[in-house]
């Protein structure tokens, strides 16, 4: 096909035939032709001199990029716990009704295709989903209507209302980053005038670590990164907002995004590196347009490119990146490999990104809202920056708040704050269970709530799931299970298999075919898990499960069939094809386990 | 000063830059182990070599030594752990050994019988990935494939063609051949190539060679893995 | 002080009896065993349902409806269960038709195949109705030992069985060890 060779090699030759942006190419093919077809990824490998079945690899890995074609109107629903509790896939199913296609499947004509997608980040506005890429909030039956109708008249998305993809902040509570008044450039002039070294010492000294979850100390990291032999220094932002449950990086890119371009452009001023890169999850397309705004006005206001400030040698700027629909790569090395055109399967470590990172290069990978605090530190000083918070946590902290509350959104505490504060200011009145830090996070049980939001005591990454009592803790568990099972990049053999068996007893238990014994085998499997799993994703997959198994235990034995053995599989039911072949339907055609009493 | 560190129990003395896995290896400790391979860095994705340091698990193929680590191996915590990641590996795939002409030759098969998996324990999931016999000396068969990617790395890193590679991911993720039409005739693979040579499980077999040494006096039926291992370490 | 006897009962589903043959190769050791164990259920004694037993020996896997009501009576009558051979362990090589479409399968055999014009599928109550899948025994009740080998051995039986009625937990040495 003539057009797809165009439409190949225009889009390689603006990547500059550079393999390492496979990715970016990978997904702009897509925007045009709808999908990956085998003869297009042949045409990539050949204009990139790839190998083709490495085209094919990383085609193969994120959940954005299709090999077969999907519909027109590709609608996927967020099927995060908060969505599902919103009643999403109810409304998944209606909409699936109206427009006469199976979920998972394309329509007949080509039109349309429906199915889930992992946490689209608008816990505070769902039930959500992305049509064309593009988020749309608070679904409820009559939108599912109007969607239908638009649909079936084959109105273009971009013609769709706008109130449809209006994505509200929902900044709750302002704290010293969100309240900041600083004006671009502001943080950097006070960094430049204690020079590069002082600018160091003002991070040591305000201990901030990151928000990403690990709580890693940046300075270490910078200092890391700038010691490490080469000059060519990378700083890398986070922006993959992955973790079910978050949404406060959304937030920032969207409103505050010059805080976060800022802390880059420190981190640059302390490392001495020249380029820099965002990582934007997918789900976050949105906000690119806006973003290369920003990034484009920061280049006019020489806040970026050579001689920043006017400050001779202060070179760097930054590139937007992608993601393509895949949790690991918030996994720094999975982002890096990702970053670099490949699958985003973890790496080996050590060496860290600090001395090899992106393409061996010594790198700095922080995530959203540390790069925004770096500006509080440059503006107040390391020393006053610490003042608020706890002794090991300083600063402040976003918390996104979702799930059963009156008031969802985004609130900004000092570290410290106790989960029952935040619960009495978000209106949840019924708590039973709070989950913090997502699907990889601690499930915190009514018990708990005098605990705080800190480093050395409830660490998270930012979400806060509250779930009412009227929640079965088993079906918030079943719901992370599969994320991790959907998420596992499958690099390695605990991870691969084991999410997906945890999976199978979760779905075993919830189909009434639970026996004691399974309990058990879930806690042996969360244990391999927990040891023997290359990266974070695997090591915390099982945590939502082993928290449960021992908060709210009675959920998971409520569903036992039997105390000692029960198939995973319906016997009768794997009868039904042999029934229907021959046409039996006698009693000896049916396998019935009750009239058979087992010991 | 040669320096040591301390291998269930024994001193083991290393040099700089060698991993836990070289170290114990040159001191005639055998670890288990499947994607590891003496010619390649490490890989790290089977996760049989995993071994407990100060506490904690790590890879020991790729952790480099460290004096006076206390490192335990051959205990029963974690052959128990390794057994277990063996029956996953069962499980995911379709690994009936009477009918494999890799039997008595796998490394799959040799570390059960090693760590006394006498069954995989687990429910099966019966993949259903198609044989590809489209090439005139070799034969695919993918139900085997246990992920190590060594014939990934010795087509690109030694045989320099990149013939293989995984795609998609988690429990999904499977092998394919660098061709539009994904068979292996069509590529340029060799039965010569070192990745044709390279799988330590019944994925990549050579065509009309079967059954040439009978079951029962293969090289694992003879002696068990970690005693053969451990000759090619003299 | 002499023990009583422990009862054993044996069985092949969706087998080929190769374990059981393999079991007739423990050869003079038969008549050690019948000097501490009797027979129940067994293709030895034709006794055609199992009573109360110490020890079941299950040989093949689960391919059909009677495969099940048979594995049951033997775990509802067994104190210890022993899955025997390839196929009770794994499925073995009646399991290699779980790619198949069973419908598509049973069309096949009965009615494509060269020379079967106007055939059909049995549906003779009689007959046992097939899952859709085989299954190895573990998948379908509760197993305590496994004894690998397509057949096992009649040495690694004699090691494991001797192992169990004398009271220790069998343990198969690597020359007993065997898939294949």
């Amino acid at each position: 096909m003539p057009g797809i060779e165009r439409c190949v090699s225009e889009i390689v030759t603006r990547h500059g035939a550079d393999p390492s942006q496979l990715l970016q190419i990978l997904i702009q093919v897509q925007d045009v032709i709808g999908y990956l077809p085998a003869d297009c990824l042949s045409l990539i490998a050949e204009a990139l001199d790839l190998p083709r079945a490495r085209v094919e690899g990383v085609a193969g890995f994120y959940s954005f990029l299709h090999s077969r074609p999907v519909g027109r109107y590709r609608i996927l629903f967020s099927d995060n716990i908060t969505d599902r509790m919103l009643g999403a896939p109810a409304l998944m199913q209606a909409l699936c009704s109206k427009l006469w296609v199976e979920p998972g499947k394309l329509s007949e004509d080509g039109l349309v295709s429906i199915t889930t997608t992992s946490c689209t980040g608008m816990c505070d506005q769902g039930p959500a989903a992305l049509i064309n890429g593009r988020p749309v909030t608070r679904l409820d039956h009559r939108r599912i209507n109007e969607i239908a109708e638009l649909v079936r008249q084959q109105v273009p998305v971009s013609a769709w209302p706008a109130a449809f993809f209006n994505v509200e902040d929902n900044i709750r509570r302002r704290d010293a980053l969100l309240a900041s008044t600083a004006a671009p450039g502001d943080a950097l002039r006070a960094a430049i005038r204690v020079g590069r070294e002082g600018w160091l010492t003002e991070m040591e000294r305000s201990r901030l670590r990151g928000r990403g979850g690990a709580g890693f100390t940046t300075a270490v990291k910078w200092k890391a990164c700038r010691d490490a032999d080469g000059a060519d220094k990378v700083i890398v932002c986070n922006a993959d907002e992955g973790e079910p449950g978050t949404f406060k990086d959304r937030v920032l890119l969207a409103s505050h995004a010059d805080l976060v371009f800022e802390g880059m452009t420190l981190a640059a001023w302390a490392t001495g590196a020249q380029k820099g890169f965002m990582y934007l999850r997918g789900e976050y397309r949105y906000l690119l347009e806006h973003l290369q705004a920003v990034l484009e006005r920061r280049r006019a206001a020489g806040l970026l490119g050579a001689g920043i400030r006017g400050q001779a040698g202060f070179d760097f700027d930054i590139d937007i990146h992608l993601g393509a629909g895949a949790y690991v790569c918030g996994e720094e090395t999975a982002l890096l490999e990702s970053l670099e055109g490949k699958r985003g399967t973890p790496r080996i470590r050590p060496p860290f990104p600090v001395t090899h990172g992106y393409l061996g290069r010594p790198t700095v990978v922080n995530n959203v809202e540390t790069l925004a605090k770096t500006t509080l530190v440059a503006l107040e000083g390391g020393e006053a920056f610490a003042a608020t918070g706890t002794a090991q946590s300083t600063g402040t902290k976003l918390l996104s708040v979702s799930g059963d509350c009156a008031y969802p959104g985004i609130y900004e505490y000092p570290f410290g704050v106790s989960i029952e504060r935040v619960l009495e200011d978000c209106g949840a009145s019924d708590a039973q269970a709070v989950q913090a830090g997502g699907a990889s996070g601690v499930l915190i049980a009514g018990y708990e709530f005098h605990r705080r939001v800190a480093f050395e005591d409830v660490p998270t990454a930012g979400a806060f799931m509250v779930f009412d009592s009227g929640r079965d803790a088993f079906e918030i568990a079943r719901n992370f299970v599969d994320f991790f099972a959907h998420e596992s990049c499958g690099f390695c053999t605990p991870c691969r298999v084991g999410t997906s068996l945890l999976k199978g007893y979760m779905d075993k238990l919830a189909s009434g075919h639970g026996a004691k014994p399974d309990l058990a085998d879930i806690e042996w499997v969360t244990r391999l898990l927990k040891n023997a799993s290359h990266c974070g994703l695997g090591s915390s997959a099982p945590n939502p499960v082993i928290d449960t198994l021992v908060k709210f235990r009675p959920t998971f034995e409520r569903r036992l069939e039997s105390l000692h053995f029960e198939p995973a599989f319906d016997l009768d039911a794997a009868l039904a094809t042999a029934r229907r072949i021959t046409g039996r339907d006698d009693a000896a055609a049916h396998l019935d386990r009750k009239k058979e009493t087992q010991r | 000063m040669t320096r040591r560190f301390m291998f269930d129990g024994q001193p083991v003395a290393f040099e700089d830059g060698q991993t836990i896995m070289e170290a114990a290896r040159a001191a005639g400790h055998f670890i288990p182990y499947l994607c590891w391979h003496p010619d390649f860095p490490p890989h790290g994705s089977c996760k049989l070599c995993i071994v407990k340091v100060g506490g904690r698990h790590v890879s020991s193929c790729a952790l480099p030594a460290k004096e006076g680590m206390e490192v335990e191996s051959n205990t029963p915590e974690i052959n128990a752990e390794r057994r277990a990641l063996l029956q996953m590996l069962f499980v995911e795939g379709n690994h009936f050994c009477p009918s494999c002409e890799k039997s008595g030759n796998c490394q799959l098969q040799a570390l059960a019988y090693e760590l006394e998996m006498t069954s995989a324990r687990f429910n099966h999931i019966f993949p259903d990935r198609p044989v590809d016999a489209s090439h005139p000396d070799m034969l695919l068969e993918f139900n085997r494939c246990i992920f190590c990617e060594l014939c990934v790395r010795a087509s690109r890193d030694v045989d320099k063609k990149s013939v293989f590679s995984l795609t998609n991911r988690g429990i999904h993720k499977h092998l394919v051949v660098s061709a539009e039409s994904g068979r292996l005739g069509d590529t340029d693979f060799s039965r010569d190539d070192l990745a044709a040579n390279i799988c330590p499980v019944g994925v990549i077999l050579r065509k009309r060679v079967g059954f040439a040494v009978p079951i029962g006096q293969r090289i694992y039926d003879e002696k068990p893995i970690s005693q053969v291992s451990m000759e090619a370490e003299k | 002080m002499t023990r009583p006897k422990l009862r054993i009962a044996t069985t092949s589903l969706a087998g080929c009896f190769g374990c059981h043959m393999s079991f007739l190769d423990i050869d003079e050791h038969l008549f050690e065993l019948v000097e501490l164990v009797e027979f129940d259920r067994s293709p030895l004694t034709d006794i055609k349902h199992c009573g109360p037993c110490d020890i079941g020996l299950i040989e093949g896997g689960v391919c059909n409806a009677e495969n099940v009501h048979v594995l049951r009576e033997f775990r509802n009558n067994c104190k210890t269960l022993i899955a025997v051979g390839a196929c009770a362990i794994n499925g073995g090589l009646p399991a290699q038709r779980n790619h198949l479409e069973l419908g598509a399968c049973l069309r096949e055999v009965y009615e494509f195949r060269d020379g079967l014009s106007g055939g059909q599928v049995p549906n003779d109550p009689e007959l046992p109705l097939l899952l859709d899948k085989v299954h190895p025994i573990h998948e379908v009740v509760r197993v305590d030992y496994f004894i690998p080998g397509c057949p096992p051995s009649g040495p690694t039986i004699w090691k494991f069985l001797s192992d169990l009625i004398a009271g220790r937990t069998p343990r198969l040495t690597h020359s007993l060890m065997h898939f294949d």
